[in-house]
């Protein structure tokens, strides 16, 4: 009795001690300034996406990122602290990239993050830097011709991305499975776990590019867009990115980047997404 | 946290369900299964004895994650078309059932060759003296160890997550990114799977108890 009262107060007291560590180690956080601290260290940390074709991936040949939020992260960068500033990137998953934001391993998330009003409660946005649209993939000469068509079969989607919420809407009959990553979607797709893979457009526009047995399918259903996440209570930094964005698009380099990146892509319409001011 | 649960009150109790569901099919297969090449492994017959550890070496060195993508992922591509559940329950027995044998294996190994022999001279068939005196007397050894596998197994049921096999860790994940409460969710879900794996710990520490 004594033995088994005794194991009982240990379970309980390492379970507080681990509550009251996870409540103390996030407070001195807040109260930093991320643009000072940029400013200091020439260096600001953005969270990315490693397995995103023209957004943001991994080249396994090099390891080093390469995509147009990539290169827009670093021209952000270097237009808020001069030419010899550095970017550092993280690799973020739909899942990890809020947490990671939250507990200061990244300063800034640059990751097809849709600005929701869900998630500027929890975090901050910058102004809308791309306009994307949900869509879906599905395989050449599949009976699936738009969202309505997916009503009583399996959507594949990926965890923590707003798509899987909104497909829900459009078709609310279907099975939504949610897996990790894109790169594990696409395979589950491939394997026939779903009859379609749904998320924005560029994302899906990438995968085609590299899968030409897939297409996309039916016009976008949604708009999507894209802010990069800051947290909350760091008005300088919030306003010091959005003057950078505003330069960008002024001087012609963003429309440069649109071009670079979704120029040729099949199926994709980079017109619609130049921004001229 | 109770606003957490009770908002999500009804993705955790099914992902709980589904998790507990697909960890009582993989403890029985892999229990019979592990059995199974546990007595190969001990078998006269040498062919035998090198599919069992075969079997055990191939299975007990490949991370189980790999087990069950292989199983969601490349199977329906030739073979059949299977669910993520199914998928992760099939990587969980086989991968667990490894582990079991070699358990198992190590307690007949530890029942005093004299049994085997004793039974035997009385005119006993090998099964026979396997069944009704070294089994009996192998699984009493192996109780501890065997409650250890049993209470991985049921951690490791976690892998379902990664092919949408809608268990306690996949529900953790889709309410964590809408809640981006992570701290609260992932503590909800250690309480559920303690909520498993206690009530087996102890029944296994009463098991030995009582047997021993």
């Amino acid at each position: 009795m004594m033995k088994r009262l005794s194991k009982l107060v240990l379970i309980i007291t390492s379970l507080l001690l681990f509550l009251s560590l996870s409540a103390c180690g996030s407070k001195p956080l807040s109260e930093q300034n991320v643009l000072e601290n940029a400013k200091a260290d020439k260096t600001i940390t953005w969270g990315v996406k490693a397995d995103t074709k023209l957004i943001g991936l991994i080249d396994v040949k090099d390891g080093q990122e390469k995509g147009f939020e990539i290169d827009l992260a670093k021209a952000i960068t270097q237009q808020m602290l001069g030419k010899k500033a550095k970017a550092k990137f993280v690799t973020v998953t739909s899942q990890s990239r809020i947490p990671l934001l939250k507990n200061g391993n990244i300063d800034a998330i640059i990751a097809t993050m849709t600005i929701t009003p869900e998630r500027k409660e929890t975090i901050d946005f910058s102004k809308s830097y791309f306009d994307a649209g949900q869509s879906i993939l599905v395989k050449k000469g599949s009976s699936v011709k738009n969202v309505q068509d997916l009503n009583g079969k399996t959507i594949i989607g990926v965890v923590g991305s707003n798509s899987v919420q909104n497909v829900k809407k459009f078709a609310p009959k279907a099975q939504v499975l949610q897996l990790p990553d894109y790169a594990q979607a696409l395979t589950a797709l491939k394997s026939g776990q779903g009859d379609a893979l749904t998320t924005d457009n560029v994302i899906l526009a990438g995968m085609a590019v590299n899968n030409p047995g897939y297409e996309l399918t039916g016009k976008p259903f949604t708009t999507e867009p894209y802010g990069i996440g800051i947290n909350k209570g760091q008005k300088e930094f919030q306003t010091a990115i959005n003057q950078a964005l505003d330069e960008l698009i002024k001087n012609g380099t963003y429309n440069k980047l649109i071009k670079k990146w979704f120029g040729d892509v099949p199926g994709f319409d980079y017109k619609g997404v130049l921004r001229n001011d | 946290m109770i606003k957490l649960l009770t908002d999500n009150w009804s993705a955790f109790l099914s992902g709980f369900g589904w998790t507990i569901l697909s960890s009582i099919l993989a403890l029985f297969f892999s229990l019979v299964i592990g059995s199974l090449v546990a007595i190969l492994e001990v078998l006269p017959n040498k062919f035998a004895r090198i599919v069992g550890n075969v079997y055990v070496e191939i299975f007990r060195n490949i991370p189980l994650l790999v087990i069950t993508m292989f199983f969601y992922l490349v199977i329906p591509l030739y073979v059949v078309k299977i669910n993520g559940f199914t998928a992760g329950t099939i990587g969980l027995t086989i991968y667990t059932s490894a582990f079991i044998a070699e358990t198992v294996r190590a307690g007949i190994n530890s029942v005093d060759i004299g049994q085997m022999e004793a039974a035997r001279s009385q005119g006993m068939t090998f099964w026979q003296a396997m069944r009704y005196i070294v089994l009996p007397q192998a699984f009493k050894l192996v109780i501890p160890p065997l409650g250890n596998q049993f209470v991985n197994l049921v951690k490791n049921s976690s892998v379902l997550a990664f092919v949408a096999g809608f268990d306690l860790m996949y529900q953790a994940n889709a309410v964590a990114s809408q809640t981006f409460d992570t701290v609260n969710t992932y503590l909800v879900v250690g309480i559920f799977y303690l909520v498993i794996t206690l009530p087996i710990s102890y029944y296994m520490q009463y098991l030995e108890r009582k047997l021993a």
